[in-house]
């Protein structure tokens, strides 16, 4: 069961040689409903890069992935113990103030959930929560981050028009454009592909590729292909706990643990 | 194997037949009524039925508009009560109350649905009414017996509450968790979201809310009658007593038949009423179309 922790904190000590890591989980329990949905996770998730969490249907990476911006806590019944930090900052700190930490991570959802306004009002809506209420600095922002996205030549002629107008594969690169224009520093995937057609997979796929030297990535993923295709690190999550974290290539290739060996071979899913 | 089949077509059949009837019902409904007032509208032209503000059946006068202003201004007050108050509650219940809280709520508003009409205008007289004319009436430098269209707002809109804050409630309860997510992931409140996506999100449902509920405040009769005056008059303000069109219908229907267009004049004013919720009915039905279309 522990044989991650020798490779995790390996990561850990290169990642703190170079720099304080974005995220730092300790000692992190959740209870959903008093069941034990995430037991003692410990990681420090590396800066500048993709970091993917596969496993099995209902092991807990989704659950994982929420913890971090802390929107577990809309959910009814749910216990959180132990800490993540933020740039060393304890998040479930008492006196933590959650939009200030929301604001620091872009949340990539399953589907696009475009907000009912225009394309550019979904743009805007982050820096206008956040007191940007200059309209040169807001086009700006629209231009900058749709062209982050390359969405910006398709949709140029109707930024006043309502985002759902746009196909879904649109839509989720729109959705990762709004999420960028709060300049957060961390982006999270919740499976943010499993909507989309294999063309506008790849189109976000590359993005996130793009965007990692510039962010840190965590991405849900239930496919094995993809976390090769796009990460550099993956967590191997089975039933609540941290079974392997390691570089891609040692998980998928060579991994440690026999139920890691199995997961990859595609015995249990 | 046959009669499998035609069993098949027999019930498909047979339902469409008694949907068409159901249906029907509403044409039948407005073709009597219309044959029944025809007496009182060969006799006088309809605009002056409409506009005329006497009524006075002995003199053969019959001005409809004490009866319209009665109704629109008594649905009118219990909407400005109601809507505000039914969508913070809804708002309220579903985005921040505990799921026990919740539990415990939507069963007692259903409860409350339940409350005969007439229980409601007994409430009304014991306590709206005394607290109108001896409380409200005063701090407005206006003496009045209590009897009012204020009255029969307030005891409307305590009626209809029930049914806008259990469809307000479904209807906010539609929003994805996921749409919130992504306005909160942005570093929003609670109550950004809420007011420029969740509100925006269900406006139709909003709306349509309101609409079903008032069209039944157009219809509620003996609680309204019970507290609001019954005086045949166009109401100036607040504490004025009205007369609505159903209280009417329920007050002389059957009586003093003997005057000439009396029955045909009552009939009208059933007419009108459904003309009034017809006509409501589809304009709110574009409006929404409209939002939804845009939404």
């Amino acid at each position: 069961m522990h044989t991650y922790t020798s490779l995790a904190t390996k990561e850990t000590q290169t990642v703190t040689q170079m720099q304080l890591p974005h995220i730092q989980i300790k000692d992190l329990n959740v209870h959903i409903e008093g069941k034990h949905i995430l037991k003692n996770i410990n990681l420090a998730i590396p800066n500048n890069s993709i970091t993917s969490i596969i496993g099995p249907s209902g092991c807990g990476k989704t659950t994982l992935l929420k913890t971090l911006n802390r929107l577990m806590d809309d959910s009814k019944n749910v216990k959180i113990n132990g800490s993540v930090l933020v740039n060393g900052e304890d998040i479930y700190a008492k006196d933590a103030e959650v939009t200030h930490i929301r604001k620091k991570m872009g949340l990539l959802s399953q589907r696009p959930f475009p907000l009912p306004m225009s394309i550019f009002e979904n743009i805007t809506y982050g820096p206008r929560i956040h007191g940007q209420r200059d309209k040169t600095v807001l086009k700006e922002i629209v231009e900058t981050q749709l062209k982050n996205v390359g969405l910006w030549e398709e949709v140029k002629d109707r930024l006043h028009h309502s985002a759902t107008t746009l196909s879904i594969g649109q839509q989720q690169r729109l959705c990762l454009a709004r999420g960028l224009a709060v300049q957060p520093e961390i982006i999270l995937g919740d499976e943010s592909t499993s909507a989309l057609d294999p063309i506008s997979t790849q189109t976000i796929e590359n993005l996130l590729i793009d965007l990692k030297s510039e962010y840190t990535i965590v991405l849900v993923t239930h496919i094995l292909r993809q976390a090769r295709r796009v990460s550099d690190y993956i967590i191997f999550v089975y039933n609540g706990e941290i079974i392997e974290f390691g570089k891609t290539e040692d998980i998928l290739l060579n991994p440690q643990n026999e139920i890691t060996k199995q997961y990859v071979k595609g015995f249990i899913s | 194997m046959r009669l499998r089949i035609l069993k098949d077509l027999w019930i498909r059949h047979t339902f469409r037949i008694l949907l068409l009837l159901t249906l029907s019902m509403v044409v039948f409904i407005g073709i009597g009524l219309f044959i029944k007032s025809l007496p009182l509208l060969k006799d006088q032209n309809l605009f002056t039925i409409l506009s005329g503000s006497t009524w006075s059946p002995l003199k053969g006068q019959f001005g409809f508009l004490p009866f319209i202003t009665g109704t629109v201004s008594v649905t009118l007050i219990a909407l400005v009560i109601a809507a505000p108050l039914c969508l913070l509650s809804s708002i309220y219940l579903v985005e921040y109350a505990s799921a026990l809280l919740k539990k415990t709520v939507l069963p007692l508003i259903n409860v409350l649905a339940a409350i005969p009409p007439v229980l409601y205008g007994v409430w009304g007289i014991l306590f709206v009414v005394p607290l109108i004319s001896n409380y409200i009436g005063p701090i407005f430098g206006s003496p009045n017996a209590g009897y009012s269209i204020l009255s029969g707002g307030i005891v409307l809109a305590v009626m209809i509450f029930p049914i806008m804050i259990s469809i307000m409630v479904e209807v906010l309860e539609t929003i994805p968790p996921d749409l919130k997510a992504a306005s909160l992931s942005l570093g929003a409140t609670r109550w950004e979201t809420i007011q420029k996506v969740i509100l925006k999100k269900a406006r139709p449902g909003i709306i349509a809310a309101i609409v079903l509920a008032t069209s039944r405040a157009f219809g509620e009769t003996i609680a309204v009658l019970m507290v609001c005056g019954n005086i045949p008059q166009i109401p100036k303000s607040l504490f004025d007593a009205g007369y609505p069109i159903p209280a009417l219908i329920a007050n002389n229907f059957g009586e003093m038949m003997s005057i000439p267009h009396y029955d045909a004049a009552l009939m009208f004013a059933a007419l009108l009423l459904l003309t009034i919720i017809f006509l409501f009915n589809l304009i709110s039905r574009l409006i929404l179309n409209k939002l939804e279309e845009k939404a």
